[in-house]
């Protein structure tokens, strides 16, 4: 094994490999996957001076911490929490030179749920229908991180580019997600519909990669029954039986057959990644 | 042919008759094929939809496609991929309860049929094909198995699919077969896209 590495320290509730997913495969049963905070996962990227689609680390609230071969250079963005270096404090959302041998420590998120850590010259493990993201619906890609398991870098592709505008995100202390209706809000009463706009949800806690769950009024439909399976984008409001909408995030089945009341467009779906259970949830209908 | 509105970049197009989606996914491959779509991201034909996402301007497609006169389906110049199965699934008597015949009738039957890749969904590779007539639809199993084995060939309503990996599964499986339906390493990784024609062709039992 190359000495451009790192061996996992503390693996933290969920890590995982990710870039920007394999678009393209949903007509053979192939999830998209990839950052779900994809801004964030752009923005350290272009950090350390690797193309946006290079692979990082996507952390789940508790973070992971993680002892380097060779000396590397780091960044963390998408929830903010503590960095340090061998038990040293270091910089959020710049770049931070890891020395060989030293262990970088990403913290819990002081709020939102789902950190990014890119390193130069990217995490290089094997590509998968082109990509490297671990789909964890379909098992495609690199297993999430476990104690012990060494991860292998590419080289780094040069300096960052230079200054980049670094927003600090504050506390998601309500989702708003605009949406249009459709394809199936036919499949709705007028009131189910009204409930979708106007009742207090929230995010479940069974939220996880493949949907942002709620608990909230269940909405009423009009019809009842399944519909024969359909194609199901990212973004997607799937209603099942239980009448509580299910935002589809990147793992999302390609096909279903509960009825989708409305669309999420995807240039609103950062925030969804960081909106921690019990976050209130409000429906915006865009037309 | 009714389209439905997908976000802003996505259009579904509700047809009536799954013929009638093999036939429009054929000519949108045919079209992306020759350079005469627009750039977009997916294409994913399902039981009675073309889902059609990643599109700059669904609006403009949709009054092209409007146009289009689309040929029905033809067999194809390919020709259909043959998988080697052992009958010897678990609910081969129950099916041939169903089907009121007996298991070897059961396996003539399924062998003799030419079937059709309607689409892909579930796991990565399981393509649901179509070609059984309306009477040898069975139902899905009142109790799904919590561990279908890899390479299982089941029915479940108007499909007969193979499990491409073990996983959970409430079909009825009548037989087994070594083919590998889905190797990422491969190109293409996925033996059943659709649109592929498939004959089931039968193997000694060990």
């Amino acid at each position: 094994m190359t000495d451009r590495a790192f061996s996992v320290v503390r693996a933290g509730a969920l890590t995982t490999v990710q870039d920007l997913g394999r678009p393209g495969h949903a007509h053979l049963g192939v999830p998209r996957a990839g950052a779900l905070d994809e801004p964030a996962h752009r923005l350290a990227n272009r950090l350390v001076g690797n193309p946006e689609s290079a692979a990082a680390l996507e952390t789940t609230l508790t973070g992971c911490a993680l002892r380097v071969r060779t000396a590397t250079t780091v960044a963390v963005t998408g929830a903010p929490c503590p960095v340090t270096v061998d038990g040293r404090p270091a910089p959020w959302g710049a770049p931070v030179r890891v020395p060989a041998g030293a262990v970088l420590d990403v913290g819990p998120a002081t709020h939102g749920l789902r950190s990014h850590l890119a390193f130069a010259g990217g995490i290089d493990t094997e590509r998968v229908l082109g990509s490297r993201a671990a789909d964890l619906l379909s098992g495609l890609g690199p297993d999430p991180l476990t104690e012990g398991a060494v991860l292998a870098l590419g080289a780094p592709y040069g300096p960052a580019a230079g200054a980049d505008a670094v927003p600090h995100p504050g506390p998601v202390t309500e989702l708003v997600l605009p949406f249009l209706p459709g394809p199936r809000d036919a499949w709705f009463t007028a009131a189910g519909l009204h409930t979708l706009t106007t009742g207090r949800f929230r995010v479940s806690p069974a939220s996880n990669r493949i949907g942002l769950r709620t608990v909230g009024p269940p909405l009423e439909r009009a019809r009842s029954g399944e519909l024969p399976s359909e194609g199901m984008p990212l973004g997607a409001l799937q209603v099942p039986p239980d009448g509580l909408p299910v935002l589809f995030l990147h793992d999302h089945p390609t096909t279903g057959g509960y009825p989708v009341v409305g669309v999420v467009p995807e240039r609103y779906l950062a925030p969804a990644a960081q909106a921690a259970p019990g976050t209130p949830v409000r429906f915006l209908r865009m037309r | 042919m009714r389209p439905l509105p997908v976000g802003e970049h996505g259009l579904l197009i509700e047809l009536d008759s799954a013929e009638e989606v093999e036939a429009l996914h054929a000519e949108l491959l045919r079209r992306a094929a020759d350079g005469a779509l627009p750039p977009l991201r997916e294409i994913v034909p399902a039981a009675r939809t073309v889902l059609l996402d990643g599109l700059a301007d669904p609006r403009g497609l949709l009054a092209e496609l409007a146009a289009w006169d689309i040929p029905p389906l033809t067999a194809g110049d390919r020709p259909a991929v043959e998988i080697p199965v052992r009958y010897d699934g678990p609910d081969l008597a129950d099916v041939a309860a169903l089907w009121d015949c007996t298991a070897d009738e059961v396996v003539r039957r399924h062998s003799a049929t030419e079937f059709r890749v309607a689409f892909c969904g579930f796991a990565p590779g399981f393509g649901y094909l179509t070609g059984l007539p309306e009477p040898l639809h069975v139902p899905r199993r009142d109790t799904p198995r919590t561990k279908v084995p890899v390479g299982s060939v089941a029915l479940a309503g108007p499909y007969t699919g193979v499990y491409p990996r073990s996983s959970p599964g409430g079909w009825q499986l009548i037989g087994t077969t070594d083919t590998v339906l889905w190797d990422p390493r491969r190109e293409p990784a996925a033996l059943l896209a659709p649109g592929t024609r498939v004959r089931f062709v039968p193997q000694e039992t060990a």
